[in-house]
């Protein structure tokens, strides 16, 4: 028998839509300087939903004696070569000591010289124990009394009036219920996208990925349907890191200083130009393209204290790594850690992926703000910057529901999504299950648009496919059945991922030049080409087609509007 | 890499279940939980750490190197255990201080 929705309208003043690092920052910055209603629509359960669920070990974005903002953006311009948001990122730097003392004072634990000044890990980065970095903030939520927390409903799209965001839909993963949430302002953050292509470990573990598997780009296909302009998607993030546990590598490379070494025990990363982020990436690639693989971090040798805190600082993140270590009794001092790249991803917390937003974190369609992974233009922002771009986003809502009222949501508008949502539950069964259109999505985005076995290359031939195929999968989609609601769920989580998929594949196809090493690496256009290309690369997606906006670089004190 | 819940020692409180960031985790007829979705873990352990019976053990798949050996915690305060019991019967303990920070 198939399951039946019941409609149910719920009322806020700002809704925001997942409850990770940049939502929780957001929703206490909202309450805290206002009376206004929030409520936060989480996926999960804020306590361990988003990127932060295992913990997280170090904070790396903080500005540590010696540096300034300014320094801190003239490393990420350096990084990303040049296309940043420099208004963005610099907003951010500005207040990322703020949001770090904010968050130790909900009960982070930072560690401290004995002058009290907090110990520093290289040029931007701090010591924590963040283990449970997501129970604290969780918690310091359920105290507000004016924020409401709405976990275990998955929203599939915003309701939108006269290009005004007035609320969004989801349903319930525990009731058959299917919400209608009316807000006079939206703040988007569902963060990036994982799983749009084929894993590392494709087999039985093929969620032991780096970015969180259940991150699916809700955000950005809810985005993308409703219109709104998007922002370097093609600068994808491929992340360098331990072999099939796909745990952070940062730890060990500036925690003990171990350098990239390949099988043959030589050092080889300076060989490939500056160390930027890619360039540590893409010089791993091409060792192991040579014949000259596997790729190690040097660790051999540290010692037996060195590895103990190592196995502690692991298990507050990645806690497979120590299990790794421990359980096959070759860690990190008596072998070297083998390293490799990642499936691509799409994280705006990484690269500059995201939503087109104004210096207010406004997105391109009234009512409707982004932060954290799925707001764009501004890469390195990492935990601490969510916290701060999350701050910015509440208070720049703020402003704006100040004297608005609420746009009604109208009852036929609800009873058309709810039908379309219903139709998933009464289709009979199908050929293809979800698992199969994910499967097929995965293949394609790994062989045409530049995965793992492509060694993250593409080229327009390649991208053309690609684009026909995902297109295809799009229209397979529209049949498929769900016999439960967690089934109801993967449904759309395949659906947003087709969706930043296809507006992905338009990104590489119009980036004629090549920028990024691996992130955005065209065989048809291997060098980077200044004159035409310094520029951001947006989309809009307008009835079916994806349309293409080159705009120009936007420098730090510049406030940037949006005009069409 | 997925999780194992022991029948015998879960009293079906449904922490794990409501933790879960992927909706994984269900109540079998019996009431109790068990993991229905193992290929979609994340491996985060967030269920290990809720579980107040130790009832869930955590493990690599065979194909990212998992040798038979698995990992169980156990809250005591501000001090989490974390047990590495190696297929061969060998216990490790690694105590982390949750009132320290990493080193690294």
């Amino acid at each position: 028998m198939n399951l039946n929705l019941d409609l149910m309208v719920l009322e806020t003043d700002i809704l925001i839509i997942g409850g990770g690092t940049a939502g929780c920052f957001a929703a206490l910055t909202a309450a805290e300087n206002s009376s206004f209603q929030v409520l936060i629509a989480e996926k999960a359960n804020i306590k361990r939903s988003g990127c932060l669920a295992a913990g997280v070990n170090a904070l790396n974005a903080y500005i540590v004696k010696g540096e300034t903002p300014d320094t801190y953006l003239d490393y990420v311009r350096n990084d990303n070569g040049g296309v940043i948001r420099e208004d963005l990122v610099y907003s951010i730097a500005k207040r990322l000591n703020e949001v770090t003392s904010k968050v130790e004072a909900l009960g982070l634990v930072i560690q401290k010289d004995e002058k009290g000044d907090y110990v520093a890990r290289g040029k931007r980065n701090i010591k924590i124990n963040g283990e449970n970095i997501k129970p604290i903030l969780a918690s310091a939520v359920e105290q507000k009394k004016n924020i409401k927390v709405l976990n275990r409903v998955n929203i599939i799209d915003y309701v939108v009036k006269d290009n005004r965001v007035i609320g969004a839909y989801g349903f319930s993963l525990d009731n058959n219920v299917f919400y209608t949430i009316q807000a006079k302002a939206v703040l988007c953050t569902t963060g990036g996208a994982a799983g749009l292509y084929r894993p590392n470990n494709p087999g039985f573990s093929r969620h032991k990925m780096w970015y969180p598997p259940f991150n699916t780009g809700a955000g950005y296909a809810m985005g993308i349907r409703a219109g709104a302009e998007m922002t370097t998607f093609e600068m994808r993030f491929i992340a360098l890191r331990c072999k099939d546990t796909i745990a952070p590598t940062g730890t060990i490379a500036q925690g003990v200083k171990a350098q990239q070494i390949n099988g043959r025990g030589e050092a080889y990363e300076r060989k490939y130009g500056l160390p930027t982020t890619p360039n540590r990436m893409y010089s791993t690639v091409q060792e192991n393209k040579e014949g000259k693989g596997p790729c190690y971090l040097e660790t051999k040798g540290i010692s037996k204290e060195t590895e103990e805190d190592l196995y502690k600082a692991y298990l507050n993140m990645a806690p497979a790594q120590s299990l790794r270590w421990i359980e096959s009794g070759q860690g990190p001092s008596v072998a070297n850690v083998e390293i490799e790249g990642t499936e691509p991803y799409i994280v705006g917390g990484h690269t500059a992926s995201g939503y087109w937003v104004d210096t207010n974190r406004v997105t391109t369609i009234e009512g409707l703000f982004a932060a954290g992974d799925v707001a764009g233009g501004s890469p390195q922002k990492f935990v601490t910057g969510c916290f701060a771009e999350g701050e910015i986003a509440a208070l720049s809502a703020l402003d704006y529901i100040k004297g608005k009222e609420a746009v009604v949501v109208e009852h036929a508008h609800m009873i058309a999504k709810l039908t379309e949502v219903q139709q998933f539950l009464e289709n009979d069964a199908a050929l293809y299950s979800v698992e199969e259109i994910e499967e097929a999505m995965q293949k394609v985005m790994d062989v045409y648009a530049g995965g793992i076995s492509s060694d993250y290359v593409v080229n327009s031939s390649k991208l053309a496919i690609a684009k026909q195929r995902i297109n295809g999968l799009l229209e397979m989609s529209k049949s498929l059945k769900a016999r439960d609601l967690h089934e109801l769920k993967l449904i759309y989580e395949v659906l947003d991922r087709l969706y930043v998929c296809k507006t992905l594949i338009v990104h590489l196809q119009a980036r004629k030049e090549t920028r990024w090493h691996c992130f955005q690496e065209n065989a048809d256009y291997p060098e980077r080409d200044d004159q035409n290309y310094y520029k951001y690369l947006n989309s809009r997606y307008r009835n079916g087609d994806i349309e293409v906006i080159l705009r120009d670089i936007v420098k730090k004190d510049e406030k940037y509007e949006h005009q069409n | 890499m997925s999780i194992k819940i022991s029948k015998q020692l879960c009293i079906g409180c449904g922490k794990c279940l409501n933790v879960c960031p992927g909706d994984l985790i269900h109540r079998d007829e019996s009431g109790e939980s068990y993991i229905k979705y193992p290929q979609d873990c994340w491996g985060c352990t967030s269920c290990l750490k809720e579980c107040e019976t130790g009832a869930i053990k955590y493990y690599l798949g065979a194909d990212i190197g998992g040798l038979g050996g698995y990992l169980v915690t156990k809250r005591d305060g501000d001090l989490l255990h974390w047990t590495i019991c190696k297929a061969d019967g060998e216990e490790v303990v690694v105590t982390i201080n949750q009132k320290e920070a990493n080193q690294y």
